[in-house]
Parts: structure tokens; C-alpha cells; sequence
């Protein structure tokens, strides 16, 4: 338990219990600095958190630089290809190891005074060493994150009690396991680089928003009314699309049943067949007659608590950077072995999201009203009621709500408010 | 029908660039718009090395796209510019840096402030212009706003940059 914990206490608790209600959020939950705080603790140095992919560092010794929560860190791969994830402070004053974005090199020398680490952290030296009493005297290694790894994807955390990756993502891991099943190698590629936009809003408003249903044709009706997308509809009361709680904070919109009644390859794509035929051939010679109801459909939408978003042809990633500003990463899925889609899908990335996206600048500037409204007081809550008369327990025990239904958003409380240590139920 | 490069004098290319920035400034998107030829690149990348055919950028925008983005923001309900940006730029350091066939290619700096919802957002960076005679009158090819922190996280840009 660190010093901040100790100052937050118990009465954090208590007031996640009173301020987090099964049908509202009370807007001080997205405003007071004593909460942001908090859930920089218990929720981002406890839970693991996505930080990046694999292809992101191909190469032994390749390095990046990445944010786990308010932490720089340093995502390495080691000379045995290992993943690392090393907090970028020298053991010695303090100050920045790591300055370049990226690169390649097996260790990192301290600016200061030369201290020099391995890529994993450890510790390899320091100059005149007769000051410590010799070489290997001392031995004080650079701050690590735990690593976890599902099908490429990086995720780390500060928890050494935290559970195995697969066992935390859950039911969340069967979706990532479509995203990559689409690809004909099965694996992705997440190389492409990352949009950073900087976002005037607390970070839980946009992790909310990433299975809510319910805004397209409203807060996007401009882009989709001028394109033409049936985007509207996926999400619409006459939808076949189910919104899925999966457990640990992850949610998902399962748009699969309404794009199983269009019967259209590739539709969840935007592209339709005929425009990547190498693609939809190599899938058919690889899959058989299953690659129709694989091509039909398509990629998952899915939350991943607390700072994962897979959206079809792009991948979010979302850092807090103080109670009202986060930062949403996205780069577009890529798939080992499918040039053609590849280019689309990277050109409609390119479009759609990041600071001048046309979807995602609106839904950036949803966020950043929400946070200016959410500090006023009447009403003082935020409402997250839609659809709790008429969520039902699936085959698998999931609770699964209507396409527009704020399932997912209840979802992500409910594993916000364990974590905060509420034992409240919900 | 195009004309060579060589027809272009500096001053009415300055002039041609102030035209543009005007424009931008006071979105207006249908005067703005006139300004591109059909082969078009509106680009804004994250790292003015990478080559956009397999990098994301900010804005990489070939005429149809434009064209989409300005009629997206012609529906009034562009939410991001929903109250409009303010927008004052000013460009400098023109330079004739190439010419290419009928291209002229032209390097310049800007600074340009930001006004919306209560925030003043300051943008610079280093300007790129691809221009061309079409008809008798200087026509935009290319625009790349190579912006000075695109290597940092950066706030919506929604507005004609």
C-alpha cells in the first residue's frame, strides 16, 4: 500500500457507494480531483491496462515510448524477444532515461550522471563506482510494470496480485479472438502509428460512450447523412444488434445478428467483396465455406475495461492525463497478409478518426461538453438508465441489453466500483 | 489547360497564399473549395517523414475527400465546429522552393490562434503549397501542414487548418 492510499482511506469507498448508483453517476465523479486521484490507484496502478501491441516493437531491442496511466514507460522488447514494460526514471535522481519516441537499443544510460540499465530495467552500471564501494555494489534497477500479452496485445500493471491476462479479459478474449480469426494469418498488425488526441474530458466519459449505441444517428448524422452509412441503422430500435456486458467491466455491441440478416460480405467493412477480392479469396482458400459467415460478420466493437476500444477498423487506447483532459490513441487495424484491405482500411482510419476525424471530432466534442456540463448541479447526476427494465441473461450468463441499450456503461461501473473497493451490489 | 511554372512570379503567389489563408480563416468553404484542383492533397501529417500510404496522419485528404469533409461541415451539424472556430493565421517566410512541370511548390511558416468555447488554441508549424495555373488562374494542388508538435497529442481540429 503506497502513502496516497493511505491518505485516501476508507472514505473513498464510501463515497463511490453513494456517488455511483445503478441508474445515475453523480457528475463529481468526473470532476473532483480527490476521485481522479483515487482511480489512478485502485484502478490504473490495480487493473491491467492496455499499453500497446507486439508488432508495435517487431524487431529484438526495439522500444517505444507509452503512457500506463499517469506512468511514462518505456515498451521494450529484449535481445530473447520478451516484453517489457520499464518505467522511464532513473533509480538514481529521477530524471528521464528514455527521450526518443522510438528506436532500438539493448540498454539506456541516465543523461545525469550516467547511470546505465539493461532494456528489461535491471541495473547495469554507473561511473566512478568507487563511490558506491566498487562495481556491483549496489544494485537499484529501473521501475517495471508486470507484462501481459493476448494475441499480440500489450496490456500491464502495477498489481503483482493481478490475475492471468486471459482470465482478466474473460469474455472479452473470445472477441479479440474474432478480430484476429478475419485476419488470414491471424495475427495483426498495429504499426501504423498512433493519433493522439488530446481531449478536454475525464476519461471514464469517453469509456462510457465506446458501446453507447444510442448517439450515432444524432451526435454523427452529418457524416452519415453525407456518406450515405447504414451505421444509423446497425444501431437503431429496429436492430437486430445486442449490447453485451461480458464481465470484468467489458462490454460489447455484438452487431453480428443484424449484419447476419443483411447476409452482405464484408458490409461491417464498408467495403463490400467485390473491392477486395485477393482478400475475400485468400480468406475462402483458408476457412472453406466457414469464411462467408466469418466475411459477413465482421469485426467485434468492444470495450475493454478500462482503457481498451476495438472498433472494427480501428483500435483506441485511452490515457487520463488529470480530471478533465485524457488523450484517445487510435490506429487502424491491420491485418498480416491482406495488402488490399489493409490500404482501405488505413485510408477509412484516417478519416473517420483522431483530431480532424469525421466521426470521432464529434464525439470528441460530446465529451468535452459533457465535461462542461457535468460540473454544474441540477441536475447534479448523470442518468444511465436506458434499457434496465429489458436486459436478459444470454446463454452464457451474460446480461445483454437492446442495440442502444447503456449496458455496456453499467458494465464499466460495476468493475470501476469493485476496484474503488465498493462491495456495494449494483 | 496549364501553363508553365515558369509564368508565376512571387508576388502573385503570395497573394495567392494570403487568398487561401483569408478564406480558411473565415471558413468559407464554397470559395475555399473553388481554390483545389481535381487532383487535390490536403495533408496534415503526424511526422512530416512517413509516407501517408502507410502511416496515419491527422488529415490526408485526396478532392473527394475534401469534398466530403466540406460537405459534412456544409450540414451545419458538424458538432466540432458547432460553434464555428475563430480563426486569425499568419503566414511568413514564402519561398519559392521548386519548380516541378507545371508546379510550383512553395515553403512558408504560420501561427495561427484558435478561439472556441472559452479556449485559445495556438497552432504553428511549417506550410507546404503545390500550386498551379489552370485557365489562367493559380489553383491549389497541394497543402501540407507540417505542424510543430505533431509528434504530441493535439487538440480537435475541425477548422480549416
Amino acid at each position: 500500500m503506497t502513502v496516497l492510499e493511505d491518505r485516501l482511506g476508507d472514505h473513498m469507498t464510501a463515497r463511490v457507494d453513494r456517488l455511483v448508483q445503478r441508474d445515475q453517476i453523480h457528475g463529481s465523479m468526473y470532476t473532483d480531483p480527490d476521485i481522479f486521484a483515487a482511480e489512478m490507484q485502485r484502478v490504473w496502478k490495480e487493473s491491467w491496462v492496455f499499453i500497446g501491441h507486439e508488432s508495435e516493437v517487431p524487431q529484438p531491442n526495439d522500444y517505444v515510448r507509452k503512457r500506463l496511466g499517469l506512468e511514462d514507460v518505456v515498451m521494450t522488447r529484449d535481445a530473447q524477444g520478451e516484453i517489457h514494460l520499464v518505467v522511464n526514471r532513473c533509480a538514481h535522481r529521477g530524471a528521464t532515461v528514455c527521450d526518443a519516441h522510438q528506436g532500438n537499443s539493448s540498454s539506456f544510460r541516465c543523461p545525469y550522471h550516467g547511470w546505465t540499465y539493461k532494456n528489461d530495467g535491471r541495473m547495469l552500471g554507473y561511473p566512478y563506482a568507487q563511490g558506491y564501494g566498487g562495481k556491483g555494489k549496489l544494485q537499484i534497477d529501473m521501475g517495471t510494470a508486470r507484462v501481459g500479452v493476448y494475441r499480440g496485445f500489450v496490456f500491464g500493471t502495477f498489481n503483482p496480485g493481478a490475475p492471468p491476462i486471459e482470465e482478466y479479459l474473460g469474455g472479452a478474449a473470445g472477441e479479440i479472438d474474432r478480430l484476429c480469426r478475419l485476419s488470414p494469418t491471424g495475427e495483426l498488425d498495429l504499426s501504423k502509428g498512433w493519433l493522439k488526441h488530446r481531449t478536454r474530458a475525464n476519461w471514464k466519459l469517453v469509456m462510457e460512450n465506446e458501446t453507447d449505441g444510442y448517439h450515432p444517428p444524432f451526435a454523427h448524422g452529418s457524416i452519415l447523412t453525407v456518406t450515405g452509412s447504414h451505421i444509423g441503422e446497425l444501431y437503431g430500435e429496429a436492430s437486430e444488434a445486442v449490447t453485451r456486458d461480458l464481465g470484468n467491466g467489458h462490454a460489447e455491441n455484438d452487431l453480428r445478428p443484424q449484419f447476419r440478416k443483411y447476409g452482405e460480405l464484408m458490409k461491417w467493412n464498408g467495403n463490400g467483396a467485390d473491392r477486395v477480392p485477393d482478400y475475400v479469396q485468400g480468406m475462402r482458400e483458408l476457412h472453406g465455406d466457414a469464411a462467408e459467415e466469418i466475411l459477413i460478420e465482421g469485426a467485434p466493437h468492444l470495450m475493454v475495461f478500462p482503457n481498451l476500444f476495438i472498433a472494427e477498423i480501428t483500435v483506441f487506447m485511452i490515457q487520463p492525463v488529470s480530471v478533465g483532459e485524457c488523450i484517445q490513441y487510435s490506429t487502424p487495424v491491420q491485418f498480416k497478409g491482406a495488402p488490399d484491405l489493409n490500404r482501405r482500411m488505413l485510408s477509412m482510419s484516417i478519416g473517420s478518426v483522431g483530431p480532424a476525424g469525421m466521426l470521432l471530432a464529434d464525439d470528441a466534442d460530446m465529451y468535452e461538453r459533457n465535461q462542461r456540463g457535468v460540473a454544474l448541479h441540477d441536475p447534479e447526476w448523470v442518468n444511465v438508465s436506458r434499457g434496465l427494465h429489458r436486459e436478459e441473461r444470454d446463454d452464457n450468463g451474460f446480461l445483454v441489453g437492446g442495440p442502444n441499450d447503456e449496458t455496456g456503461m453499467r458494465a464499466f461501473w460495476k468493475q470501476y466500483c469493485r476496484l474503488m473497493g465498493s462491495e456495494v451490489q449494483r | 489547360m496549364t501553363t508553365p511554372a515558369l509564368d508565376i512570379d512571387l508576388r502573385e503567389i503570395e497573394q495567392f497564399i494570403y487568398r487561401e489563408a483569408r478564406l480558411a480563416d473565415a471558413s468559407d468553404y464554397d470559395a475555399w473549395e473553388a481554390l483545389w484542383t481535381d487532383d487535390a492533397q490536403y495533408w496534415v501529417p503526424v511526422d512530416g517523414a512517413s509516407d501517408p500510404g502507410d502511416h496515419v496522419s491527422v488529415i490526408f485528404d485526396n478532392r473527394s475527400r475534401l469534398h466530403t469533409r466540406l460537405q459534412q461541415l456544409r450540414t451545419g451539424k458538424r458538432y466540432a465546429q458547432l460553434p464555428m472556430s475563430r480563426v486569425a493565421r499568419v503566414i511568413s517566410n514564402i519561398e519559392v522552393t521548386d519548380v516541378d512541370g507545371a508546379d510550383t511548390r512553395v515553403a512558408a511558416s504560420f501561427v495561427l490562434a484558435e478561439s472556441r468555447v472559452g479556449n485559445i488554441e495556438w497552432w504553428a508549424g511549417h506550410l507546404e503549397y503545390r500550386i498551379r495555373r489552370e485557365d489562367g488562374e493559380l489553383r491549389l494542388v497541394g497543402k501540407k501542414v507540417v505542424l510543430i508538435n505533431n509528434d504530441e497529442p493535439i487538440p480537435t481540429v475541425s477548422f480549416l487548418i
